[in-house]
């Protein structure tokens, strides 16, 4: 009796492990293996031997910290870490910006077509980044371009959008085209949440739309603006589909131009897997910092928020 | 592991020996099981396929299968990748610059053991030192090649009475003449998306941008040739006589297409690539030798060409360098190149073949075409590679291309590239002579 007893309570200890072995599994292998492995490998460089031609000349050997401090005192690495900032400076006002305010517009009272204009919004995102800049990318070009068409036809200067400061807005705008529909549908899901009874309470009250959208909506929806924020920042940290397929369209994007671009052109261009592993870890502490600092901020936030009410 | 390799290479060898000997028109031969000698072969050249089946028709034995896996720089990096697996193929395109990165990475074989005496006689010098490197190894055997020509719009030249330069100088007062003539069009431009064409015309005016003494290198990117070249071409894009825009864009394509750029120097490959950029002008086109830096003299470089190499990891060394050695020596095979694939055959004899008797379509205006290019390919200067052309060209590409946007100093640009290349490889431990 009390053997069975013993055994039920040991199968009942075991048995959340092995409802979390598989995740726990998956984690190892596919998640804290590779970083692991990166790790390792940022930690090593390559010696060569001679001439370095031939069998042996070149020997995996232990680095210490060298690769780390080469991609830290790396001028373009700051440099592209410049530019992304610029490009994201532009990038999430604007898409943010754009989302909030479609959201509140589809949001609002005798609204037609919701359902068609949530899809139009919505329908860049589902373009992948590589077509959106080969899209965009041809719509720059000037002697292709039907937008310098119109402007040559009246007789407007048509600006260099793949240069000098045009190019970051030029940048930011295939972005924007891009993400402004799913951070749309994120604002307009949590608005949609908010019960009824809060607006009927507002209208009593004589709130006019313009009110309850400035006054209950966008303080209501403050998580979601808070989550699409870190989404954006993490998303503009690792921006490289689009510069990469614009590059070969213009001299002005040179082939570091963001710090994933930098990584990417260390590990299969330069054929150097190990700095390029140890600016990869790089990138990586500073996105994690980056965002869990800027959520603690915005729960501590909340919660004094919380606490005064 | 050498042990291991150098037994299995001296099975495959005997195997592969007593095959041939053994099948002689009937299977029968074959009693060992061990059945054909499967290779893979990664490629990209077009048609490619179509030239294999030739040869797996014809030999039972080893059969042959391509996969395109990649093309140019990027089968570089995979096939590196792969190695380091254990899992290259045993075949693989590799272009001329590659060779040296492939080797020091350890990737491809010393093929001199296998290889027939004779097969080196079947290319030009030049063509024969880069696969080489110089020294007694032969890691691979060439395949096509790019001599480096001048292309221009015929109809446009007598338009604007303007005449085929045939030196630099000449060149440059041809760019003026027809920026006066007519400011909206450019004779051509300077792209700093592509390096090969920058170090073909660095080998021409006699670079040689990496040498080896003893156990250290020479990195001379900067060197008097280059800077010459870079010079002149900065200056021309500075006067605004030259575009600077990239080439292989929807914009150069139109630009090529419609006239607003009436030349590009190029390679033997150009037909191709402009059949599909300026479809409209066909039969407009003409080509003719690169301009000189000395008046008289016939030097032109490389862009482009490469070559079959096989790796450490194949375990049929023997049936692989027999396949490579008919795949660009064998007329029948470098006939097939040349209809499926468009190729230039490096192999000398086959430049004056049947199978390049007729010019490309696209030139079907100029009947002596591929008689005039092999003309143009006897005087290929000889190019030198580095183990790390990959950071020089990548370095290229970004330097040029600031200094092409401000229409700035190539010379400086210049510095960089000849800097970033030496500090590569001195952070990796070579030795390179200051």
């Amino acid at each position: 009796m009390s053997g069975t007893r013993r055994q039920a309570y040991g199968a009942r200890r075991r048995a959340p492990y092995a409802f979390l072995a598989p995740a726990a599994v998956l984690f190892l292998l596919f998640f804290a293996l590779p970083i692991g492995y990166a790790i390792w490998l940022s930690l090593h460089r390559i010696e060569v031997q001679g001439l370095g031609l031939g069998s042996g000349a070149r020997s995996e050997v232990w680095a210490g910290l060298a690769n780390y401090a080469d991609a830290l005192s790396d001028s373009e690495l700051l440099a592209s870490a410049g530019r992304v900032l610029g490009y994201g400076l532009i990038v999430i006002p604007v898409m943010l910006g754009l989302a909030l305010l479609f959201a509140l517009l589809l949001d609002a009272e005798r609204v037609r077509g919701r359902r068609f204009g949530r899809l139009v919004i919505f329908l860049p995102y589902a373009v992948p980044g590589v077509i959106a800049g080969m899209l965009w990318g041809f719509l720059y070009l000037p002697s292709v371009s039907p937008l310098h068409y119109l402007l040559d036809r009246f007789g407007l200067p048509a600006p260099d959008l793949l240069a000098g400061g045009p190019l970051y807005v030029a940048m930011a705008n295939i972005a924007v085209w891009g993400g402004t529909g799913f951070n749309m549908i994120v604002i307009y899901t949590s608005l949609r949440a908010i019960p009824a009874e809060i607006y009927e309470a507002a209208r009593l009250d004589g709130c006019s739309q313009a009110q309850i959208a400035l006054r209950i909506k966008i303080p209501m929806v403050a998580p979601a603006l808070v989550l699409t924020f870190f989404f954006s920042v993490i998303a503009t940290l690792q921006v490289f589909n689009e510069p990469t397929t614009l590059r070969p369209l213009t001299n002005s994007i040179p082939t570091t131009w963001s710090p994933m671009m930098k990584v990417y052109q260390d590990a299969f261009r330069g054929g150097d897997i190990h700095a390029a592993a140890a600016t990869a870890v790089v990138i990586a502490v500073i996105t994690l910092a980056l965002s869990f600092g800027f959520l603690r901020v915005a729960n501590s936030r909340n919660r004094q928020e919380e606490a005064g009410r | 592991m050498k042990l291991h390799r150098t037994l299995v290479t001296c099975l495959a060898t005997t195997l592969s020996a007593a095959a041939l000997a053994g099948c002689g028109g009937s299977d029968d031969g074959d009693s060992s099981g061990s059945g054909p000698v499967d290779l893979s072969y990664w490629a990209w050249a077009p048609g490619m396929e179509a030239v294999v089946d030739l040869w797996n028709e014809a030999n039972p034995e080893i059969q042959v299968t391509v996969r395109e896996q990649a093309a140019g720089d990027d089968l570089v990096t995979r096939t590196i990748t792969a190695a380091q697996a254990g899992e290259a193929p045993d075949l693989v395109q590799a272009e001329y610059q590659a060779i040296p990165t492939l080797v020091s990475n350890d990737v491809l074989a010393d093929i001199s053991g296998e290889l027939g005496d004779e097969v080196a006689e079947a290319f030009a010098p030049g063509v024969w030192q880069q696969v080489t490197l110089g020294g007694e190894a032969v890691y691979a055997v060439p395949q096509d090649s790019g001599p480096m020509m001048f292309y221009y719009r015929q109809d446009l030249f007598e338009e604007f009475g303007l005449e085929v330069p045939t030196t630099w100088d000449e060149f440059a007062d041809t760019a003026r003449a027809l920026r006066e003539a007519d400011p909206n069009r450019y004779l051509t431009t300077f792209s700093a998306n592509d390096a090969g064409l920058f170090a073909g015309l660095a080998q021409e005016a006699g670079a040689q941008w990496w040498t080896t003494e003893g156990d250290t290198w020479r990195v001379a990117i900067d060197d008097e040739a280059t800077r010459r070249v870079a010079d002149f071409w900065g200056g021309l894009v500075a006067e605004d006589v030259i575009s600077n825009e990239p080439m292989y864009t929807p914009a150069w394509n139109q630009a090529l297409n419609d006239g607003s750029q009436i030349a590009w120097v190029s390679a033997v490959w150009a037909p191709g690539t402009l059949t599909t950029a300026a479809p409209d002008t066909e039969g407009l086109w003409a080509m003719a030798p690169l301009p000189q830096w000395n008046a008289g003299d016939n030097a032109t470089g490389s862009w482009g060409g490469s070559t079959t190499a096989v790796t450490n990891d194949s375990e049929h060394r023997a049936a692989a360098v027999e396949f490579a050695t008919w795949l660009n020596t064998d007329p029948e095979a470098l006939a097939a190149l040349v209809t499926e694939g468009g190729v230039y055959p490096a192999a000398t004899a086959a430049q004056t073949g049947d199978a390049l008797a007729e010019p490309p379509a696209y030139f079907a205006n100029q009947p002596d075409f591929y008689a005039l290019a092999a003309e143009i390919a006897t005087g290929t200067a000889p190019a030198a590679w580095g183990p790390n052309v990959n950071v020089a060209y990548a370095t290229f590409n970004d330097a040029f291309g600031q200094a092409a946007e401000s229409r700035g100093d190539f010379a400086a640009a210049l510095t960089t590239m000849q800097q970033a290349t030496v500090e590569d490889m001195e952070s990796h431990g070579f030795q390179v002579a200051r």
